[in-house]
């Protein structure tokens, strides 16, 4: 194999730079596309509640069934959409979706409160959105705890024996999703920009028959890797950046650890990215199927990262298979560094794991790739 | 000084199919060396085998005195290739095309100036440098490909169907460049399903599934035809030409302008024949006259003898 020649890959790398800038579709989706896809899971993808839509069934009417609701709503969490005396009522505003939570305080209450016997309410949720049903679930049992406890106190009343949970959330203490989700989307856009400009301008040189003219030039394998893949890696760094500042200056996102040790877990990652960039670009013959199997392999890698659904919570197996997911892997180092502070020493395991991988995944690219070159 | 190409029992199969099949030929230097086939014949897949861009099955090629198995890296120093696809980057400029070759063939600064400056003269693209590619005439686009093939100034160069879908009067213009790089000893491997192109190349290979069937000057090939060739007019040709495909003594026939071009086994039976055939299907017969065979006849005569069939 002949050297590599300084003045190819120059000239190839100017090339592929004009390409990619001149091309106006390209230039929405290098600079454009990361920040409206920040933005939507900074805004719109938000796991919290607010202004639930409650249906109240009150049979005591009384100042402590009202006092109650009072505090219920001055949370921020629910906001009471009707009130009625019958329960049919509750029912047909669940069916109709008019209400996700309904109370139903009976007849009694504020009695047994007094008491100190204990009261009860029955607590009705529109379980179809899961998510939603279990914060709710949660913040209202929270709640009329709290109540409750500051209704004994009151009274001069001994606290009872039951436990008294007071949770805090360390990290992010309001438990705002945006902070979970923003440093998310950073490993998100920066798999999908390595992915997207390697598999998909190999495989569109072959489409045009440009290719074959690189293949009978002097130009090796190496130097056309390079060529395709510097760019790429400049472009994941823009946009590493970009996404970085919106997420801390815009989104408000804590940036407690150093950027710098962000910086070469992003290259190990964005490696692992090319790699498999590369991969996809030698199998496949046209655009279109390059960018179907793009999606084949980004959709599980995404899946299985932790950035939806929590591993812990995934089958024995999926956990075992998400080690292997090198997402995952950076995902962990990503929020680690920007919410807890943790540096290189902290998650030494993580940066050990995408090294394997990168090496790895480069290897088998490597070889794949200068074997579709010389057919 | 060795040939310029010289190629050994060369094969290429895909699976069942055998595309090429044991190829022997020699290319001399300075030679205008024509290959003539139907599209699917082997001839493309032939070049691809002599650049590099495919791996022969079987046989061997050697390119400038190189294996193009083995030594793949100074063979590729020594061609230049372009090919029916015109293959430029349509999102660069003029400029930007000449530069990314020039810098792919190591043209250095010193001879750049040179280079781009005869490039674009050859294209007649001079002022328009910064024009984007895409926006060019297709003659235009096929000249500018054949100077940044040419740039490194290769001693070998070879064209795979380089005047496809190009009008008369560029393809002539093109043949003239052509001329030009051979007159300045340059070795021009050439390949196309233009009959009358072919007849402009010193030696002609013909080729047909796969397998070189005649090899010779156009002059040598044509005198070597037997059959006689009869050119018919009437009003309906191409209806004339359905009902000869069938008649006795008629070997072959061919459409050519708006005559029909019968090979047949015996001048003087088919002269008398013909008319009355024709006559009794309902056309008249305007003209019949024996004419000396083109390269097209010559294709068809050697398929015939060769026992096979036309690809396609």
């Amino acid at each position: 194999m002949s050297a590599i020649s300084p003045l190819r890959v120059r000239r190839l790398l100017r090339k592929e730079l004009r390409q990619m800038f001149r091309d106006p579709r390209m230039k929405r989706i290098v600079f454009i596309a990361p920040v409206i896809q920040l933005v939507a899971f900074g805004y719109a993808v938000n796991t919290d509640i607010r202004d639930t839509k409650t249906f109240v069934i009150d049979h005591d009417r009384s100042a402590a069934s009202r006092e109650l609701l009072e505090v219920v709503e001055a949370t921020g969490y629910f906001r009471i959409a009707g009130r009625s005396e019958r329960p049919a009522d509750l029912v047909r505003a669940l069916d109709y979706g008019k209400a996700e939570v309904g109370i139903e305080i009976p007849a009694g209450f504020s009695r047994d409160l007094a008491s100190g016997r204990g009261a009860r309410l029955q607590v009705i949720l529109d379980g179809t959105n899961s998510n939603t049903a279990t914060v709710a679930q949660g913040y209202l049992t929270y709640i009329v705890q709290g109540f409750a406890r500051g209704r004994a106190a009151a009274a001069g009343a001994l606290p009872s024996g039951g436990v008294d949970a007071r949770v805090r959330a360390w990290y992010n203490p309001d438990l705002e999703s945006r902070v979970y989700n923003v440093p998310g989307v950073i490993g998100m856009l920066i798999l999908l920009m390595s992915l997207l400009l390697t598999s998909m301008s190999v495989v569109r040189e072959r489409e045009m028959g440009t290719l074959d003219q690189l293949t009978v030039s002097p130009l090796s394998a190496a130097e056309l890797m390079l060529g395709k893949t510097l760019p790429a890696t400049l472009v994941a760094f823009i946009d590493l950046f970009l996404v970085t500042a919106l997420a801390i200056l815009w989104f408000h996102v804590p940036m407690r650890g150093s950027f710098l040790d962000l910086l070469p877990a992003a290259l190990l990652y964005i490696l692992c990215g090319l790699a498999f960039g590369l991969l996809i670009s030698s199998v496949s013959r046209t655009q279109q199927e390059a960018f179907m199997t793009m999606f084949l392999v980004l959709l599980p890698a995404i899946i299985l990262s932790g950035f939806f659904y929590p591993i812990s919570s995934m089958p024995e197996i999926f956990q075992w298979i998400t080690v292997l997911n090198p997402v995952r892997h950076f995902l962990e180092i990503v929020r680690a560094i920007f919410l807890k502070g943790a540096g290189i020493a902290d998650l030494w395991v993580q940066y050990a794991a995408l090294t394997v991988m990168a090496t790895g995944a480069m290897s088998l690219a490597i070889v794949r790739f200068r074997r579709s070159m010389a057919m | 000084m060795p040939e310029a190409v010289r190629v050994n029992e060369l094969t290429r199969k895909f699976g069942d199919f055998t595309a090429v099949d044991r190829v022997s030929f020699v290319v001399e230097r300075g030679e205008i060396f024509g290959f003539l086939g139907p599209n699917g014949a082997g001839k493309t897949t032939t070049i691809k085998m002599l650049t590099g861009l495919l791996r022969p099955t079987s046989g061997s090629a050697r390119v400038a005195g190189f294996d193009v198995g083995r030594e793949i890296d100074q063979v590729k120093l020594n061609i230049g290739y372009m090919s029916q696809l015109f293959s430029l980057y349509h999102d660069l400029t003029v400029l930007e095309n000449i530069q990314l070759f020039a810098g792919l063939y190591g043209v250095g600064n010193d001879r750049f100036a040179d280079r781009r400056d005869w490039v674009l003269e050859m294209a007649q693209l001079a002022g328009h440098q910064d024009r984007l590619t895409g926006e060019l005439p297709l003659g235009v686009k096929q000249r500018l490909a054949l100077g940044c093939a040419v740039l490194h100034e290769p001693p070998i160069l070879f064209l795979d169907e380089p005047t496809s879908g190009v009008d008369p009067i560029s393809r002539r213009n093109f043949w003239d460049l052509i001329y030009g790089f051979a007159a300045s000893g340059t070795t021009v491997f050439v390949s196309t399903h233009y009959m009358e192109e072919a007849e402009y190349c010193h030696r002609v290979a013909v080729m047909n599934r796969g397998r070189i069937i005649a090899l010779d000057r156009p002059r040598s090939l044509k005198a070597a035809i037997q059959e006689p060739v009869l050119e018919v007019t009437t009003a309906a040709a191409p209806r004339a030409l359905e009902v000869l495909r069938d008649a006795p003594g008629v070997i072959e026939v061919t459409m050519f302008g708006r005559a029909v071009h019968a090979m047949v086994e015996d001048q003087a039976a088919a002269e008398r024949q013909i008319p009355e055939i024709l006559a009794a299907a309902g056309h008249s017969v305007e003209s019949i006259r024996p004419i000396e065979p083109s390269l097209e006849d010559v294709f068809v005569s050697f398929v015939h003898r060769s026992g096979g069939t036309l690809a396609e």
